[in-house]
């Protein structure tokens, strides 16, 4: 037994000895490609290693409880305070932030582009009895959801409203295939390359803002924690170096996240387009 | 024939981060393979030859859990060794070794129930000879495994194969960290769930080229052996 438990440690004994921690995110930072462009920067000016698990909102949180990462970079406001509050987490950061849209079938039958907020165009989609994908997984999208049906006075239980159990892409992939709406990070819709029928049909508005918050698990309560590293990986996103390799990340020449350092996002709220060339307002 | 052509180039100009994704996977299986077989064929064997109470259970149990969801068999293991878990302190979740652990976990019981039909028949020939010699247990388990080997090579690739092509469980215990646990299905996944459908085939077709591969080999490696020992008989 004891051979075997050696040969099993001898297999992949990784070599680096470097200084690394573990980052739970989300899958919306992870399919963009953000992080692929920002941790090497962070490595190459502090030489730790982040690796990535990226899961949902709900799961990152679920892993960082048990002590299983470092810290986590999730975009749900409630649930990161939840966290600091359950003593879980500490020094909850402000790193970022993008905005969700309203995804649909080009012929858009509920609607929805002439709509004045999310709330009312929720309320087409379901009088019209339109299909919709939710994500239904506890996830960062899948929980705004949620809340802006609650907010509209709503109950998305309806023939049509389809609850998917998966990540952003594959939801994304479903609607592509059965012609349904879908609320999804901007993100991971401009990244997205199986859009077959699927345009961008609602945007704008304060309650579509989704703030990516940074929070590192409290080594207080596991003596494991990367504590060290993890304090500086979120000075690093709040730095300017890390602010400005947040609002540099470009795909097909469009901005991805805005940079919660570089304009506060209750100033986002009230004037879109402070993120200039950026997500909020195209 | 997108797919086909992607397939080859991807192949053909097998990139740094493609074979580090490739060996990883037959690493990981590999080893899981291994030690499922250590583990697991002594306990097939020693089912097919010896009664005692609770055997038939063991056979049923054995028999149903080759149906084990890879899923609940990487939440078992991820509860098993997250830091809040028993084996926490060893501190192995979300690297290579908890893939292994959850892979050897997921195929020890095809490797236990395929080598128990497989040593079945050979103990039914040599019972009688190996009885009247009195031979210690361990002589009639390294006997009859070693008489039974082809089978037993059948049961270690129906593991590999179910090992290599899983990925609820290494996604959930290895987190398909990039460079460090990422084999090819967690990177089909999730090249499919970012929209790349072509690339996610492509891979997946290097992945079947591989399987197709690996058997080729083992299987002419076992007619080799056969026809060797055919000769010596």
């Amino acid at each position: 037994m004891k051979i075997l438990l050696a040969l099993l440690f001898m297999a992949s004994a990784a070599g680096a000895q470097q200084r690394s921690m573990v980052l739970a995110s989300t899958t919306s930072t992870q399919n963009s490609g953000l992080l692929d462009v920002i941790l090497p920067q962070f490595e190459a000016s502090t030489g730790i290693h982040v690796f990535v698990v990226a899961v949902g909102t709900g799961q990152a949180l679920r892993i960082a409880q048990n002590g299983d990462a470092d810290a986590i970079l999730v975009h749900h406001r409630a649930s990161e305070d939840q966290f600091v509050a359950d003593g879980f987490g500490i020094d909850r950061l402000d790193i970022m932030f993008n905005d969700f849209v309203i995804i649909g079938p080009k012929s858009d039958p509920a609607g929805i582009s002439e709509a004045l907020s999310a709330g009312q165009a929720f309320a087409n989609i379901s009088s019209s009895q339109s299909r919709f994908v939710s994500r239904g997984d506890n996830s960062g999208t899948h929980l705004r959801e949620l809340e802006i049906w609650r907010e509209a006075g709503l109950s998305p239980e309806y023939d049509g409203y389809l609850e998917v159990g998966s990540g952003m892409g594959t939801a994304l992939n479903l609607a592509s295939g059965l012609g349904a709406y879908i609320l999804a990070d901007r993100g991971t819709w401009l990244s997205f390359q199986n859009r077959g029928d699927l345009a961008l049909l609602f945007e704008g508005g304060a309650e579509m803002i989704n703030p990516y918050g940074y929070v590192r698990v409290d080594p207080a309560r596991f003596a494991h924690i990367k504590s060290a590293e993890a304090e500086a990986l979120g000075l690093w996103l709040t730095s300017s170096a890390g602010q400005a390799a947040i609002a540099g990340f470009r795909i097909m020449g469009v901005q991805l996240f805005c940079a919660s350092g570089l304009a506060p996002p209750d100033q986002q709220n009230d004037q879109q387009g402070t993120c200039a060339a950026g997500a909020l307002q195209r | 024939m997108d797919t086909l052509s992607a397939a080859w180039f991807l192949l053909i100009g097998m990139d740094a981060d493609l074979l580090a994704i490739v060996s990883l996977s037959l690493k990981v299986s590999g080893f899981a393979v291994l030690y499922a077989l250590i583990l697991g064929a002594p306990v097939g064997a020693a089912l097919a030859i010896w009664s005692f109470p609770g055997r038939q259970v063991l056979i049923v149990v054995f028999n149903s859990l080759m149906a084990l969801p890879p899923v609940v068999v990487g939440l078992s293991v991820y509860l098993l060794l997250s830091r809040s878990g028993p084996l926490g302190d060893l501190g192995i979740l979300f690297t290579p070794k908890a893939m292994i652990v959850a892979q050897t976990v997921l195929i020890f019981p095809i490797i236990v129930a395929l080598t128990r039909e497989a040593v079945k028949p050979v103990f039914r020939e040599y019972r009688g000879l190996l009885v009247s010699l009195n031979a210690s247990p361990f002589l009639v388990l390294r006997t009859v495994l070693w008489d039974a080997r082809f089978g037993v090579v059948t049961a270690l690739l129906a593991g590999f194969g179910r090992a290599v092509a899983e990925v609820g469980a290494v996604l959930i215990v290895g987190g398909n960290i990039n460079g460090l646990t990422r084999v090819m299905t967690t990177t089909i996944a999730l090249e499919t769930s970012k929209g790349n459908l072509e690339l996610a085939m492509a891979l997946g077709v290097v992945l079947i080229v591989l399987a197709l591969v690996m058997n080729a080999l083992i299987y002419s490696i076992s007619r080799i052996g056969l026809r060797f020992q055919e000769v010596r008989e």
